[in-house]
């Protein structure tokens, strides 16, 4: 994603830490520092110019005398500048008021469009909505063909009257505007509400196809005009987008191909350029993976703030709800943490998706990428192995596991006696920081909800102190705590730029001092 | 309710964290072998013989045989006969001036005022940077180009024009090689394998460069080795249907692609192909299980003979994030040549430049278009001098 942004601008703020005072002539290097990481980033050229404009003329202004650290100050107004570009609130779609729902997808070729098609209808099928898919790309070669799979996966239904060309050499026969026409009236009659229109890849240069992308949209009048982009693209994004707005004009941007690892800097291009939001991120090749895309949250990601955000709706969507809450009543009450807990919970990550990708979302993530991104989910199910080779016993009472049953375990599960070992220390110092967090040693500081006034400890990294108590042993204090957490939600939620706690610093920043209780810096270092 | 189940992600990090960490300690494996189960493709570490075996006994999954595909009954009328690759370098000059005119004309508009201050060089800078050039060439090129303004006096246009030209074609370097290995080698046919990420024209491309390589009076065979995407290998098979070229696929979809590249190349030994070209689905670069199966299917290739070319496919709008591509690339599969595809929308390619200066592979082909004969031989004084004609 944003990882190369964020390392960058972390290690341009490193060498302000610790300076009383900016000088103009520290200004002038750190917003050089920032024009080019930007620019590698693949930030359009005139979108750097004006931010670093914006940027030097707020930190030279009045606010540096005030109480921040100077350092501390550039980053404040870095992340305000990089919500402000990235659009303030999350969009969702805005659905007909009356009748069939019309969203249109544009975008050059290979954007992906068709297979955003499928993830879209998906994303609003579990929404509880009927989508109907629209083939109108008769241009590219087997373009229906793609649909038609995309959405026997999604299990919704693709309209393709029209079987397009399957070869290069085809001349594209068929009205496009007529397909997307007849799918309507589809729609209409079999009451689907949504209708989702896949059209044909162009490039900004093209003015037949711009004129068909045109003459598609006066013909059915959509609700949302999606423009498709892809994260990789460089400063031709500007070029792009402004050519789609002003030929067929859309409301809202998707991101494609987020989860490789180009900056990203055509999100804040395009946003900049067009003034349109960007409503959905797709993330992977599967098809849940796609989510709405929160310019908060991808501020907070840019400067390596975690997006706990998205973790907990993530969460929310395809936890047990009773499994939770057994395991946090089990957290509360300080019972012991035992194997069967770590596998449910190790289950639980798993139904999420990818367990790289919930990691990732954890504040202070990007320091541990590396590492991340060499961690082969499969594994999980070794470890999975191991602790179903131990009998039930065994796995709520590992300390009775003595060598003979260490053995025999390594035996069921076809592992080394050393990777049982591995597995049951690493799960002894889990139980212990489990211990530690229950018992008011802390709740590990929750980031993406941002500290309310006067609470700003929790988001200070410092070891074990100013943290919040997990929950009270008295009931109507722990309602109490409750009802706090959720308004200081609520309050994060509406003010993005308010998750900077006053004692934010991200130069300080690295495994020792991440957003983790106390012990989880263990794991991350003894490799 | 909330609070639940912030515990319970709070508890589930926790559990994932120390899994992370408890996995990474196992011992990594000696390089080159697989992390996990061994893989039979596996060309291994001892000197063990290789089996001249079928390929359905060296896959356990029992894949179906790939069939091959015979272009249609009475190839002969149908064939095509594609434009020679000569003839198509004047239109890639014609197209470039095209699509490239706005960076030539402005920087030629910049240049030739009376007077050459900051401003101007801050402009040349933005140009330079807005055609995808990268900053750390930008600011070297910019610098040059002073230094010599400086040292020469000159405030002429049309000598700092040259200059120009000169420091862009420098950096462009005309003098690599840009040859495709396509002629066979001793007994079994040249192999080009062609890779990159997702959209960018992998399989187009390999269809175009199939219609070169026939004008050339070259046997070719095609390897759809894209077994990932809907309809992937059907694109292919019409490309090479058209030609009378024979395509190797499966017959489902999803089938292991090293499975079917090494049957493609088997099946161009058996016809005594010149060519065989290996078409691989798109992959991001940070995949690393798809890079490590792009990976096992050069390794599987290998068995029949070295893969004498790898191209790697890159969209002309990719940004800075192209050089991460072919880094990545160029490590997993040792990349020999790029394509550039996409030339013909307002898209500069100026990643290219950056590639070739940091890793030292040269472009090979251009893709100018969406015609069938729109894959071009790159040449570096062509590149330029439509990037600065007006």
């Amino acid at each position: 994603m944003f990882n190369s942004l964020s390392d960058r601008l972390a290690n341009t703020f490193r060498n302000l830490k610790g300076k009383g005072r900016l000088t103009e002539a520290d200004i002038d290097a750190t917003a050089r520092e920032i024009r080019r990481a930007l620019l590698d980033a693949d930030v359009a050229v005139p979108v750097v110019r004006q931010f670093i404009a914006q940027i030097k003329e707020r930190a030279l202004g009045a606010e540096v005398s005030q109480a921040l650290n100077p350092g501390q100050q550039v980053v404040k107004i870095v992340n305000e500048e990089l919500v402000e570009i990235l659009g303030g609130e999350t969009r969702r779609i805005q659905h007909a008021k009356t009748g069939t729902t019309v969203l249109m997808l544009v975008g050059l070729q290979g954007a992906g469009k068709t297979t955003l098609a499928g993830k879209l209808a998906h994303q609003l099928k579990s929404d509880g909505h009927t989508p109907l898919l629209v083939a109108c790309d008769l241009q590219r070669p087997n373009a229906v063909k793609q649909l038609q799979v995309g959405g026997e996966r999604a299990g919704v239904p693709v309209f393709a009257p029209h079987p397009g060309v399957s070869s290069e050499f085809e001349v594209p026969t068929g009205d496009p505007v007529q397909v997307a026409l007849d799918g309507i009236a589809e729609a209409n009659s079999k009451y689907h509400d949504v209708v989702i229109i896949d059209t044909a890849g162009r490039l900004g240069v093209d003015q037949e196809l711009m004129q068909q992308a045109k003459d598609i949209r006066a013909a059915v009048n959509p609700n949302e005009v999606l423009f498709v982009i892809d994260a990789m693209i460089g400063q031709d994004a500007v070029a792009t987008a402004q050519a789609f707005n002003e030929g067929v004009g859309f409301t809202g941007v998707v991101l494609t191909k987020l989860d490789g690892d180009a900056r990203g800097g055509a999100a804040l291009s395009v946003r900049h350029v067009t003034g349109k939001p960007i409503m959905f991120a797709s993330t992977g090749e599967g098809l849940k993976d796609f989510e709405v895309f929160h310019p908060d949250r991808m501020a907070s990601r840019i400067l390596d703030m975690g997006d706990v955000m998205s973790l907990i709706e993530q969460a929310e969507k395809n936890w047990d709800r009773s499994e939770a809450e057994k395991m946090a009543k089990k957290f509360a009450d300080q019972e012991d943490f035992t194997l069967d807990d770590f596998m449910s919970q190790m289950q639980q990550l798993k139904k999420m998706g990818s367990m790289k990708k919930m990691l990732m979302m954890m504040p202070g993530a990007q320091s541990m990428r590396q590492q991340l991104e060499q961690f082969d989910e499969s594994s999980i199910d070794r470890v999975e192995a191991i602790i179903k080779s131990m009998t039930p016993h065994e796995r709520v009472a590992p300390k009775i596991i003595n060598g003979s049953r260490r053995a025999r375990i390594a035996k069921g599960s076809g592992v080394s006696v050393s990777e049982v070992n591995a597995l049951l220390e690493r799960f002894g110092q889990a139980q212990k920081m489990m211990k530690k967090m229950a018992s008011g040693g802390g709740m590990p500081g929750m980031p993406g909800m941002g500290p309310g006034p006067g609470r700003g400890g929790t988001r200070k990294k410092g070891k074990g102190k100013g943290r919040q108590k997990v929950r009270s042993g008295n009931p109507a204090k722990a309602a109490a705590e409750r009802q706090a957490l959720e308004e200081r939600r609520a309050r994060s939620a509406q003010k993005p730029g308010s998750m900077f706690g006053q004692d934010f610093d991200p130069s300080s920043f690295n495994a020792q001092d991440l957003n983790l209780p106390a012990g989880f810096d263990k794991y991350l270092k003894d490799r | 309710m909330e609070f639940t189940l912030i515990i319970a992600v709070v508890i589930a990090l926790a559990v994932g964290v120390v899994l992370v960490g408890f996995l990474d300690r196992r011992p990594a494996p000696p390089k080159g072998t697989y992390k996990e189960v061994r893989d039979p493709d596996d060309p291994g570490r001892g000197g063990t013989a290789v089996l001249e075996r079928e390929p359905e006994v060296v896959e356990p999954e029992a894949e179906p045989e790939p069939e091959v595909v015979e272009p249609e009954a009475e190839p002969e009328p149908e064939v095509e006969r594609p434009e020679a690759a000569g003839s198509r370098l004047q239109r890639l000059r014609a197209r470039l001036l095209k699509s490239n005119n706005v960076f030539g004309k402005s920087l030629l508009a910049l240049l030739s005022r009376d007077r050459i201050d900051e401003d101007v060089w801050d402009e040349v800078e933005e140009t330079l940077l807005m055609a995808d050039l990268g900053t750390e060439p930008t600011m070297e090129l910019v610098d040059r180009l002073r230094d010599r303004v400086k040292v020469e006096g000159t405030q002429d246009p049309e000598q700092v024009r040259s200059l120009l030209r000169e420091e862009l074609l420098a950096m462009v370097d005309p003098s690599m090689d840009r040859r495709l290995e396509a002629s066979r080698k001793g007994d079994r046919p040249a192999i080009t394998m062609v890779v990159g990420v997702n959209g960018v024209g992998k399989t187009t491309t390999v269809g175009k460069l199939a219609r070169v390589l026939v004008a050339e009076d070259r046997k070719v065979v095609l390897g759809a080795a894209d077994t990932f995407r809907a309809a992937a290998a059907e694109q292919l098979a019409t490309w090479g249907a058209r030609v009378g070229v024979d395509t190797v696929r499966s017959d489902k979809d999803g089938a292991d692609p090293a499975s079917v590249a090494y049957e493609a190349v088997a099946e161009g030994i058996r016809q005594e192909a010149d060519v065989v070209l290996v078409d691989t689905a798109g992959r991001l670069q940070n995949k690393a299980n798809l890079m490590d199966e792009l990976g096992k299917i050069k390794r599987v290739i290998e068995k029949q003979g070295e893969v004498d070319e790898v191209l790697l496919v890159l969209d002309a709008t990719t940004g800075q994030n192209g050089l991460t591509q072919a880094k990545v690339f160029a490590e997993v599969v040792d990349v020999t040549g790029i394509v550039l595809t996409k030339l013909d929308g307002t898209a500069k390619g100026g990643i290219v430049v950056a590639i070739q200066r940091q890793l030292g592979v040269p472009v090979k082909l251009v893709g100018l278009g969406e015609g069938a004969d729109d894959l071009a031989p790159f040449s570096a004084e062509g590149f330029v001098d439509a990037l600065l004609a007006d």
